[in-house]
């Protein structure tokens, strides 16, 4: 099985104290749907809204996330899927990418030489 | 293994080295292919499938050449990507995917039956995980053996650059665990047509090359069009791989009449029609009608449609254009492009006069995905000046001229232009079809 990081993309802000009961009953279903499609979620979290973000670059610090995105970054989770094409397929379950959207990065290992 | 019922006479040097070439050309891919199953990454297999034929170069020229190329190849690849997996201790920890933990592959006798994996080394070169520019590019170099110096010609960059780009391709599919299979039902049609869309680019970028001299690059060309042969073979079913491979045949049919003896670009309506290959016409004709007989015809059996019906017309003037309204009609509803929109003009202008055809394309020029296409100025230009309104069309063939990379194509806008200039008034002509 191989690990990847799933990044949720949501409108900001994306408080999750505003997700509806109908994507509630959907994230709810979530966690099923991705054993069927033999993945699992070893861990994942959700982020407070976008305002209460801290930007950082360079010695540039200001309030809010990078750029005045319309998605922004809702929370994360880490699938393991046996191959990319289960961990896409997982992916485009997740209901966030009805007003949002998901991308799947496979994590990084260091080559072993 | 050696070539039985041969004379006990070696074969010459020229004979082998021949041997060779013949199976890199025809086997590279089934060799390939059968190979990165065990060696389970890219690097691996092609290392190991150069190798092999390295050493062929020798053992042939020592036992005779083999009735069966292509399975010696696969041997031999085979054991030399085995012999380092094992003298790779880690073997079974870093076991990526695309080998299938199988230990009776790793005692492989000298003749086994090997599996066509072609369809999968495909599948996986044209992943999505792969922009398209490196899904050509590994395409090239997995499937067809195409060297990374010829590749980088291909799309004029320096060799490094192209070795970098293959190498970071094999990195991504590696690091993504990108499966070695063909997709399933569900996924097949979007992925089929990312591989088919790769083909046609590598077909399209060898016809008219879009810089240099040579209008076609005709080795590119042989290659798309063996790619496209390979994946009809393998995928009877599929109509679109049908309708892609008559494209091809049908477009290629034209090759040499569309150039002059001073290589000059003819248009479709000065071609020498009699100097069209007629079997590669048939052979098209056949796969275009298979496809619209399997139902609901794609968009390369719809432009295939178009193209036989160029290439059965008796005369430029005669061509059923109606019918190929109708077929641009039903191609922009299944690829609502702006280039299928701009080559529909060109066959309303042939149905309806150059009026309403130069309405059409005045619309299009509002398209931003058309900005910098020099088609759209220079079908305008043929537009204008069959109206005779020469000044217009002649700015229309500067702009045209400002845009156009390609050599051939520089001097027949040239030319054109040369024509509309006022006080050079010519007769009236029909526009350019590529």
């Amino acid at each position: 099985m191989a690990q990847y990081a799933v990044l949720i993309f949501s409108p900001a802000p994306a408080d999750p104290m505003d997700l509806t009961p109908d994507y509630v009953a959907l994230l709810d279903r979530y966690p099923g749907q991705v054993e069927e499609l033999g993945g699992k979620i070893v861990t994942g979290f959700a982020l407070q809204p976008s305002t209460t973000a801290t930007a950082v670059r360079g010695d540039l610090v200001t309030d809010g996330p990078f750029i005045e995105a319309k998605e922004v970054v809702a929370g994360f989770f880490i699938l393991e899927a046996p191959d990319l094409d289960t961990a896409v397929q997982i992916a485009k379950l997740n209901p966030a990418t009805i007003d949002g959207g998901v991308e799947v990065r496979p994590l990084f290992t260091p080559p072993v030489e | 293994m050696n070539g039985g019922g041969r004379g006990v006479a070696p074969p010459s040097t020229a004979e082998v080295e021949q041997a060779v070439a013949d199976a890199h050309r025809r086997e590279w891919a089934f060799v390939l292919a059968a190979t990165a199953r065990v060696a389970g990454d890219f690097d691996l297999a092609e290392e190991s499938v150069q190798e092999a034929y390295l050493a062929a170069l020798s053992a042939w020229a020592r036992d005779g050449v083999p009735d069966r190329p292509g399975a010696w190849l696969t041997a031999t690849a085979r054991r030399k990507a085995l012999d380092v997996l094992r003298r790779r201790q880690v073997l079974r920890a870093k076991l990526p995917l695309l080998v299938e933990p199988d230990a009776t592959e790793l005692d492989l006798p000298d003749e086994v039956a090997v599996p066509d994996d072609r369809l999968r080394l495909v599948f996986t070169c044209c992943h999505p995980v792969l922009g398209r520019e490196a899904q050509a590019a590994l395409t090239l170099r997995l499937v067809c053996g195409v060297s990374t110096a010829d590749i980088a010609r291909v799309f004029l960059v320096p060799e490094p650059t192209m070795a970098a780009r293959i190498t970071r391709a094999k990195k991504r599919i590696a690091a993504a665990r990108v499966p070695y299979r063909v997709p399933e039902a569900a996924e097949l049609p979007e992925r089929l047509d990312a591989v088919l869309t790769v083909v046609h680019l590598l077909y399209t970028t060898g016809h008219t090359a879009p810089t240099g001299g040579d209008l076609v690059r005709a080795d590119l060309v042989d290659r798309a069009l063996h790619l496209a042969r390979m994946l009809a073979a393998l995928m009877p079913d599929e109509p679109e791989v049908r309708g892609l491979l008559a494209l091809l045949l049908l477009t290629d049919a034209r090759r040499a009449t569309r150039t002059d003896a001073e290589g000059r670009l003819l248009r479709l309506a000065d071609q020498d029609r009699a100097g069209w290959d007629r079997e590669a016409i048939d052979e098209g004709r056949r796969l275009v009608l298979d496809a619209f007989h399997a139902g609901r015809p794609g968009r390369y059996a719809l432009q295939a449609a178009i193209a036989s019906l160029h290439a059965l017309a008796p005369s430029y003037e005669a061509t059923d254009w109606p019918q190929i309204v109708r077929l641009y009609d039903a191609l922009l509803d299944r690829w609502p492009s702006p280039v299928v929109a701009l080559n529909r003009a060109v066959a309303v202008s042939m149905v309806h006069g150059p009026t309403v055809a130069l309405a059409d394309v005045d619309a299009l020029a509002e398209d931003p995905r058309l900005a910098g296409y020099h088609y759209l100025p220079a079908i305008r230009a043929d537009l204008l000046h069959r109206l005779g309104r020469n000044t217009e069309a002649a700015e229309a063939y500067r702009a045209a001229i400002d845009l156009v990379d390609n050599d051939a194509e520089r001097i027949f806008l040239t030319t054109r232009l040369g024509r509309v200039q006022p006080g050079s008034a010519g007769p009236a002509e029909p526009p350019t079809v590529r």
